[in-house]
């Protein structure tokens, strides 16, 4: 593999109490821009991983490094000055309710630059173009689709220009031509910019056709990782199972019960 | 059951009340920090008095006048059979000044402005605004909470006392104009009864004192609600209950403190 | 809302408050009677003080010329000194007398002077000589009846 991991977690173990631990002793490494997906089933811990990597929760073991600085919640100024190079695109847009699509989108440059009024309006519209919505500007949040309300957080995350940019389940509930949108969205951004891009998701085949590394997290572990085409080769039954779809297999159908003749009361 | 079996519950309880309690006291302390530089974006303050402020002035006004007519109409049935109706004026301004006007305001901003802050921050941390927020290398604090904590304290002073002033207006609308009580001795009897400092002075610090509280208390339970809507209707009946029970109990202290060297 | 229209709102908010202040201080309470005059310092000792209380007015022929500042208990005499702020504008001689009086039946009580006829005016710092307590309920009660009982028997009363 390459050596130039812009984002890189070594060995973290992550746990937000004592009985529950997500993550366990977990290596990832994140290329300078590259689109790497991280899959697995809900309750993984892929969610976790950003919120890791954006300095949210500091892991209990190992670290977490960020274009060679290393992550540390402890040190306030300096994880805000990281944050400042990083978007993030929330799963459900998280946009600020009381803005127009608009202040949305300019809120990070009004909050950290000192750029005039004029010059933030044509940065801000330049974004939106990018993601198609530059003639709903003037809208208010409450007037927007869901669809349209992820790309609008989409020009917002990308406003600052990042050199990180992380999708927390970008695919989600979309419908197929939304779905599209923002695939293509997602990889053109990526490689327009040459920003690192992370795409968290369970949705298999639309991260296979965007990414260009995967890893696969089940358990709180890395079950798998390589190029998609890698992947969809794999004998490895728990990745199978997961890319194919499978009902059953190392991840189990049925729910941990009573043989069915005992509960029902049916003799062998 | 064995004594210590039965005591643990208790113990188990008082501990989370007093974790509960430690809890608030960070936030409260935490609100305080991000004061300054909510002060400085002047503008956020502006916005968050318009809308907590200017938006309770129908619901206190109109509370204002009910209870200034109320209180005229009641007082004078007492007062007349001692003939003593011309201290009427007195009566419903001290009533007024020192206890109505910032107990029943401060109640009725819990309802109003504290349901309101609390399903609004309850909501956006649903939203992952706050979460946003953060990731963006914005403190929420300092641009969500401290703004609506000032806007909070300066906006309930002002409502207490155009509470009081409207409640007097409608006393000395049903004394004098209806009940027919010399005008004369309403307004100088009240003008010589009532002291500045000791009595509207105090009744000023009251309602800051409850602005404080009702602020705290809606913002603290709109952080740590729930995020589901059962999580959120809670968070704002727990804001009413416990700021009207805060208001109360602050209300007899400070009466004791302020009211009883007469 | 425009930003601009919202910041108009919260100043006519703000306005509409201070305006209420202003009213219930003046219209409402005692300030306008403070009057923020030059005021010079008069002490009187009086064996009783009854009910007054400081800020009490201090008046002359109905009219108030000052305020009661202070009052405190001279531990060699044990009487009752109040300290008085008079506005200025009007002296007193110095045979001035000081009666705590009461306003109405059951009012509040002040201190009420009568001036005498000296040449020479109080200054500042003075104390005035001649003091008339408080009229004390009981002690007038208790009076009534030692004169009643003193009187004896009404006239024609069987014995």
């Amino acid at each position: 593999m390459a050596a130039d991991a812009f984002v890189n977690i070594e060995h973290v173990t992550f746990g937000y109490d004592q009985q529950r631990v997500i993550l366990s002793d977990v290596s990832l490494r994140f290329e300078r821009g590259k689109v790497t997906a991280i899959m697995g089933g809900s309750g993984s811990g892929k969610t976790t991983l950003l919120r890791l990597i954006g300095g949210v929760y500091r892991p209990q073991q190992g670290r977490i490094t960020f274009d060679g600085q290393p992550v540390d919640p402890a040190d306030r100024e300096g994880l805000y000055r990281l944050r400042r190079r990083l978007g993030m695109l929330f799963q459900f847009g998280a946009l600020f309710t009381d803005l127009t699509v608009f202040e949305n989108v300019a809120f990070p440059l009004r909050e950290h630059t000192n750029l005039p009024e004029s010059m933030i309006r044509d940065i801000v519209l330049m974004k939106l173009n990018a993601v198609g919505l530059r003639g709903a500007a003037r809208l208010r949040i409450a007037e927007v689709s869901g669809g349209m309300a992820r790309r609008i957080a989409l020009a917002r995350a990308i406003v600052l220009d990042p050199e990180l940019i992380m999708f927390d389940e970008p695919f989600a509930g979309l419908d197929p031509i939304s779905m599209g949108v923002t695939m293509n969205l997602v990889r053109r951004l990526n490689d327009a910019t040459g920003a690192t891009s992370l795409v968290v998701s369970h949705d298999v085949n639309e991260c296979f056709e965007i990414c260009d590394y995967a890893y696969l997290i089940a358990g709180g572990r890395i079950v798998g990782a390589g190029t998609p085409d890698e992947l969809k080769a794999t004998d490895d039954p728990e990745v199978r199972q997961f890319i194919r779809g499978e009902m059953d297999g190392p991840v189990k159908f049925h729910y941990p019960a009573q043989p069915v003749a005992e509960e029902l009361g049916v003799s062998a | 059951m064995t004594p210590a079996q039965a005591l643990q519950p208790i113990g188990a309880r008082t501990l989370e009340v007093l974790r509960s309690l430690g809890r608030n006291a960070f936030f409260f302390a935490e609100l305080l920090k991000h004061v300054p530089s909510a002060l400085y974006r002047f503008y956020l303050v502006v916005a968050q008095i318009h809308k907590i402020g200017n938006y309770s002035i129908v619901i206190i006004a109109a509370s204002g006048l009910a209870v200034g007519f109320v209180l005229a109409l009641q007082m004078y049935y007492a007062l007349v059979k001692y003939g003593a109706d011309e201290s009427l004026g007195l009566i419903v301004n001290l009533a007024l000044v020192r206890e109505l006007g910032p107990v029943v305001t401060a109640l009725l901003f819990a309802g109003r402005a504290g349901t309101s802050l609390t399903a609004e921050i309850g909501l956006m941390k649903a939203g992952e605004q706050l979460a946003a927020m953060e990731m963006m290398a914005i403190d929420p604090r300092s641009r969500v909470l401290a703004p609506r904590f000032v806007g909070g304290i300066v906006s309930m002073p002002i409502l207490a006392v155009l509470f009081s002033t409207i409640g007097i207006l409608g006393a000395y609308v049903v004394a004098v104009l209806l009940i027919g009580v010399d005008a004369g001795s309403f307004w100088s009897i009240m003008q010589s009864g009532v002291d500045v400092f000791k009595d509207v002075g105090n009744g000023i610090v009251k309602s800051l004192m409850f602005g404080i509280a009702c602020t705290f208390v809606a913002l603290y339970q709109g952080f740590e609600a729930k995020a589901t809507p059962e999580g959120v209707a809670q968070a704002t009946t727990r804001t009413v209950v416990i700021s009207s029970l805060a208001v109360l109990t602050l209300d007899f202290l400070l009466t004791a403190l302020m009211f009883s060297t007469e | 809302m425009t930003r601009k229209n919202i910041e108009i709102l919260v100043g006519l908010f703000v306005l509409v408050g201070a305006l209420c202040v202003v009213f219930l201080a003046l219209q409402a309470a005692n300030l306008a009677s403070f009057k923020v005059g030059r005021s010079y310092t008069l002490t009187a000792s009086f064996d009783n003080v009854g009910g007054l209380k400081v800020r009490a007015p201090v008046r002359s022929a109905g009219v108030t010329v000052g305020r009661v500042a202070d009052i405190a208990l001279d531990t060699k005499t044990f009487q009752g000194v109040v300290s008085m702020e008079i506005e200025q504008r009007f002296v007193f001689p110095r045979d001035t007398s000081a009666k705590i009086l009461t306003a109405g039946l059951l009012g509040d009580q002040y201190v009420g002077l009568e001036p005498g006829g000296d040449d020479k005016n109080l200054a500042q710092g003075d104390a005035i000589r001649l003091t008339q307590s408080a009229v004390v309920l009981e002690n007038l009660i208790g009076q009534f009846l030692y004169n009643k009982a003193a009187e004896g028997p009404p006239p024609n009363a069987k014995k």
